[in-house]
């Protein structure tokens, strides 16, 4: 089955004309997703070629979002275009009624975040992100940026604000595999949280365990801890990162900040802890105790 | 990026919120001319440090003429408050204060939406007063895609218990306040205290601003209100290559790609450090995610340029960065230093193409630089190359 993303996923890139859209449509591609269509008005009806496995394919492109879903039935829209134009194409992808929509964009102003969630939210479909590497089911599909080839499917759902993170705890625990997994992304204001994808994961037949990578800054760890304790039944290996983070510095993610006493690392395990989730010290420390979860219940 | 009181206030102004006049001066002799200009009266001379508690520490000073007034900037300039030196102070006109209120506009990452607040009760700590009298301190949400309009504003001021005199007035401004925060993409505004005079007129009297630094490409003007001189000169050089830089305090130093990814290397160095002497990571640089050799280059100069530093620690993962790219990057940046690369670099290296990565630093053989298999083995070897 897989959250949120599967083999049956019919996805248009928004933005697919554009460098990086055009490179990471080529992965994508690669890594087996269906790619339906591309959005661009000024290149609706002409055609993109891409390089895959089985040879060159020709891709669509569509005017707008709601002509590409008339035309395809695509359920997933992915977004590449550039923070200044980032708040027009997600409201696009909203008002044509996408259920779901991955926006890879760095960098774009939470003032546009808030606005195109709040417009989510009142048309009830998903977003996730920005300013996150997009959702993988290893060897269904796979969409945004995450590398293809780290692992492959499993049994182990895992949901992440970080992108390299993400990566090396896919690496720590390669020979597992996993079902689903989620980089939510890193700004103040993000479309799917923590607790959005604990929820799925645990509704998900396919998915046996859960990893979560939090950081400092913010109370979602902590609003996660409470949620496990009273809705998830599957065991939980948690990691968080920024114990050496100094207060009042901004780290890359515009969530991770420390200010004043809550939001650190230190305050966000003991919180998981106490919610029973047995959270490591280091990304391979995590995953050895992913791995004495499973020898104990094997 | 956290704005100075003077910038707050000027912003204020720019959007029609009542505040009291005021000039900034960085030195005493401004500082007195700036009284001069504001009437030559009493003025209120404050230290503009982006940090609280400035009154308890003697940063704000009553001036009854403008030669005081530049007797009392003398005091302040140079002062130094919770480690920040004061540079500047501003000149602001005297007000009689009837009553303290507090009011602020931030963003609510939990609910994912903005949030107001304010309290009739203003003047103090409102981190305190938030744990002391919480019912004293009106939380109202706020939807953005509607903002403050007079109908949110009534709400607000009728939910922190204004009265019917004050209310309106008050509603007023926090509307006013909303234009600043939507129309300079703040992440917070507060007033704080926000004042009733004698005669009844409300005042942002001191105000904090928090601009959103991602907005930055539709504010032409929010370059200039940059503080160019209280950034670290190594962060200001990794800057200019558009480096995620932070200056830490240890003897590590540390280059990856990805804030987590980098964030969760710097806890594994400490960690190891505890094995080598107590060694700490020496900074944070995130090369990003589509790092290429210059920037990798970029990077390894800000890192070996910090004197601090007495090993480093390269780790990445290579998502849309290529390893290759990586090593490249390094053998390039160590040709340039040349003979100035006398610290050792640790290097780690997983993901796409790390064979060839791996590879190119093989066959490059630099004295200086060790391979490491694992994340946890290269911070430790790190640690004790800085031990050595």
């Amino acid at each position: 089955m897989a959250i949120f993303l599967t083999e049956a996923s019919k996805v248009i890139v928004q933005g697919m004309t554009g460098s990086e859209g055009t490179k990471h449509t080529t992965r994508m591609l690669a890594a087996g997703t269906r790619i339906v269509g591309g959005v661009n008005p000024r290149k609706a009806g002409t055609t993109q070629t891409f390089p895959t496995p089985d040879g060159d394919t020709d891709i669509p492109v569509f005017g707008s979002v709601a002509e590409a879903m008339a035309a395809t039935g695509a359920d997933v829209s992915v977004i590449f275009v550039p923070p200044a134009f980032a708040k027009a194409a997600v409201l696009e992808a909203i008002d044509a009624g996408m259920p779901l929509t991955v926006i890879i964009t760095e960098g774009i102003p939470v003032a546009d975040t808030a606005e195109f969630f709040t417009a989510a939210q009142a048309k009830g479909v998903r977003l996730i992100g920005p300013n996150c590497p997009g959702v993988i089911s290893p060897g269904k599909s796979n969409v945004g940026i995450t590398p293809a080839d780290i692992t492959g499917p499993g049994r182990i759902g895992l949901v992440s604000k970080s992108g390299t993170l993400t990566y090396q705890m896919m690496y720590e625990l390669r020979d597992f595999g996993f079902s689903t997994c989620i980089g939510i992304g890193g700004d103040p204001i993000i479309g799917t949280t923590h607790i959005d994808a604990l929820a799925a994961f645990e509704a998900d037949p396919d998915t046996d365990a859960i990893v979560m990578i939090g950081e400092i800054g913010g109370d979602a760890e902590e609003r996660a801890a409470a949620f496990i304790q009273a809705n998830v039944t599957k065991p939980v290996v948690g990691y968080v990162a920024g114990f050496t983070a100094p207060e009042g510095k901004t780290m890359g993610h515009a969530g991770a900040i420390v200010s004043g006493s809550s939001g650190t690392a230190q305050a966000k395990k003991e919180a998981l802890e106490a919610a029973g989730v047995t959270v490591g010290r280091t990304p391979s420390e995590t995953a050895q105790l992913r791995r004495a979860l499973h020898s104990a219940r094997v | 990026m956290d704005l100075f009181e003077y910038q707050a206030r000027d912003l204020f102004e720019k959007h029609g919120v009542p505040v009291l006049g005021g000039v900034v001066a960085t030195t005493p002799e401004e500082a007195g001319a700036a009284a001069e200009k504001l009437g030559g009266g009493t003025v209120v001379v404050k230290a503009q440090v982006k940090t609280g508690g400035r009154g308890k520490a003697g940063g704000v000073k009553l001036a009854h003429s403008p030669a005081e007034a530049a007797e009392k900037a003398g005091e302040i300039l140079g002062m130094d408050i919770k480690g920040h030196t004061v540079h500047r102070v501003m000149v602001a006109a005297g007000a009689s204060i009837a009553e303290e209120y507090y009011v602020s506009l931030l963003l609510d990452r939990a609910e994912r939406r903005y949030l107001a607040m304010a309290s009739v009760e203003g003047g103090m700590e409102i981190e305190q007063l938030a744990v002391e009298r919480p019912d004293a301190l009106a939380r109202v949400a706020v939807d953005p895609a509607v903002g403050i309009d007079a109908a949110k504003a009534a709400e607000i001021v009728a939910t922190a218990g204004f009265d019917a005199e004050t209310g309106p007035k008050v509603a007023e401004v926090l509307q006013q306040l909303w234009t600043v925060y939507h129309a300079e993409d703040a992440t917070l505004v507060e007033v704080n205290p926000l004042v009733k005079t004698a005669d009844g007129a409300i005042i942002a009297l001191d105000g904090k601003v928090t601009l959103d630094d991602n907005a930055q490409f539709r504010h032409a003007d929010h370059a200039e209100l940059e503080d160019k001189a209280a950034t670290d000169p190594l962060e200001a050089k990794a800057k200019e290559h558009d480096l995620n830089y932070v200056k830490l305090d240890g003897e590590v130093g540390i280059i990856g790609n990805g804030a987590g990814l980098v964030m969760s290397t710097l806890d594994v160095v400490a960690q190891a450090g505890e094995r080598h002497g107590g060694v700490r990571p020496a900074n944070f640089l995130d090369i990003g995610g589509g790092a290429s050799a210059e920037i990798m280059a970029a990077g390894l100069d800000v890192i070996l340029n910090d004197p601090q530093v007495k090993a480093v620690f390269v780790n990445v993962f290579g998502g849309i960065t290529a390893c290759d790219a990586v090593a490249n990057g390094i053998v390039s940046a160590l040709g340039i230093l040349g003979d100035e690369a006398t610290k050792p670099l640790v290097v780690r290296l997983d993901g796409n193409n790390v064979v060839e990565g791996r590879r190119i630093l093989t066959e490059a053989a630099h004295p200086m630089v060790t391979l490491a298999e694992t994340m946890d083995g290269g911070a430790d070897r790190a640690a004790e190359l800085a031990n050595a």
